[in-house]
């Protein structure tokens, strides 16, 4: 007998939030400060100097 | 399945660190890639990294936030969050089994002939508290008089910061090697113990230290595409649990946060059907599928 299918809605709540939380970062302009720090050697960071 | 899972893995660790025209640039990769997550655990210092590594960037901007907003801008780290949480919602911990470089780095160092050892379950906890303490607390807490923390994992903890980055540069640029401290000595000890624990245990490092796994790991239950446990079929013979490379019992806990959904109980183990991949509900591979013969792999001959 085939089992009835029935769909979790919980992983598209938490897509839609989390696609919520991107736009909001977009919006504040964070790509461009991700970028500038991905750009650059954080020399602290890896644990020289 | 295991060989097209290496496959999915070293791809995953190329295109994530493509970047090999470094030894002629004597620096890291600096194009317009660089604003693209990557999915798993890869330091956006390392020479040939063609992406950010969420954990950095969320630390960098958790660290900076009172500087930040006292010149008016609002970076809280949702664009890094909003992505791994996307990424989180749909894959979970496929992301470690199938595209984490460390992951892989650890799966290739366990193949090494030893002696297997088992990793005591409590310490599985730590990477909890990693997270949300070294990553998103203590950044954000500890700061100087100006106002400005420190990445507290990348600088003393990151072991693939200190693989993939640390020594690396220090080869690249002699000049920095003046300037090497205790800081590297001690982040080159943990990195060495990780390394050599990884010969001995299963991925040792996502299992006990990864706030990326960890992160991951909290969407284990709700994650879009997720293996499921046919309980029809199962006929509780545990041969799932001999071919789990993080120890699970997948029959008695089919939604641990500890898997890495690398598919080895459902391809390698079980041949009663009782392991599938559904996505919302929906079957994706396995016996469900099959019953309406649309089943995108064969059908196992019993």
């Amino acid at each position: 007998m085939r089992k009835k299918i029935t769909l979790r809605k919980t992983p598209f709540v938490l897509l839609v939030f989390f696609l919520m939380l991107w736009l909001i970062g977009v919006t504040v302009n964070e790509p461009k400060r991700v970028l500038e720090q991905a750009k650059s050697i954080c020399l602290s960071c890896i644990g020289i100097g | 399945m295991r060989l097209a899972r290496k496959w999915v893995q070293a791809v995953w660790f190329f295109l994530l660190n493509g970047f090999w025209g470094f030894p002629f640039t004597g620096t890291i990769y600096q194009g317009p890639m660089k604003v693209i997550c990557s999915p798993g655990l890869n330091c956006y210092s390392c020479p040939a990294s063609t992406t950010y590594c969420p954990i950095g960037s969320l630390q960098q901007l958790l660290l900076n936030i009172r500087f930040t907003l006292q010149t008016g801008q609002y970076y809280f780290g949702f664009f890094v969050l909003g992505t791994i949480g996307m990424v989180g919602a749909v894959f979970g911990r496929f992301i470690c089994g199938w595209a984490c470089p460390f992951g892989f780095f650890q799966e290739l160092l366990h193949k090494l002939p030893s002696r297997k050892v088992s990793i005591p379950v409590p310490l599985t906890w730590l990477k909890y508290a990693v997270f949300f303490l070294l990553v998103i607390i203590f950044p954000l807490l500890f700061v100087n008089n100006s106002g400005i923390g420190q990445p507290w994992f990348c600088k003393y903890v990151c072991p693939a910061g200190t693989l993939q980055a640390g020594i690396p540069m220090l080869i690249l640029q002699p000049e920095l090697r003046g300037t090497v401290g205790w800081l590297f000595v001690n982040k080159l000890a943990i990195a060495l113990s990780f390394t050599v624990w990884s010969v001995f245990s299963s991925r040792p490092f996502c299992r006990t230290a990864c706030p990326l796994g960890a992160f991951y790991a909290l969407f284990s239950r709700f994650q879009l595409i997720r293996l499921q446990l046919n309980e029809e079929n199962c006929t509780g013979c545990g041969a799932c649990h001999k071919v789990c490379p993080v120890d699970i019992k997948f029959n008695e806990v089919p939604n641990s946060c500890e898997c890495v959904n690398c598919m080895k109980c459902m391809t390698e183990a079980c041949i009663f059907d009782a392991i599938s991949v559904e996505a919302a509900g929906f079957p994706m591979f396995g016996p469900e599928l099959a019953k309406t013969n649309k089943c995108l792999l064969p059908k196992r001959k019993i």
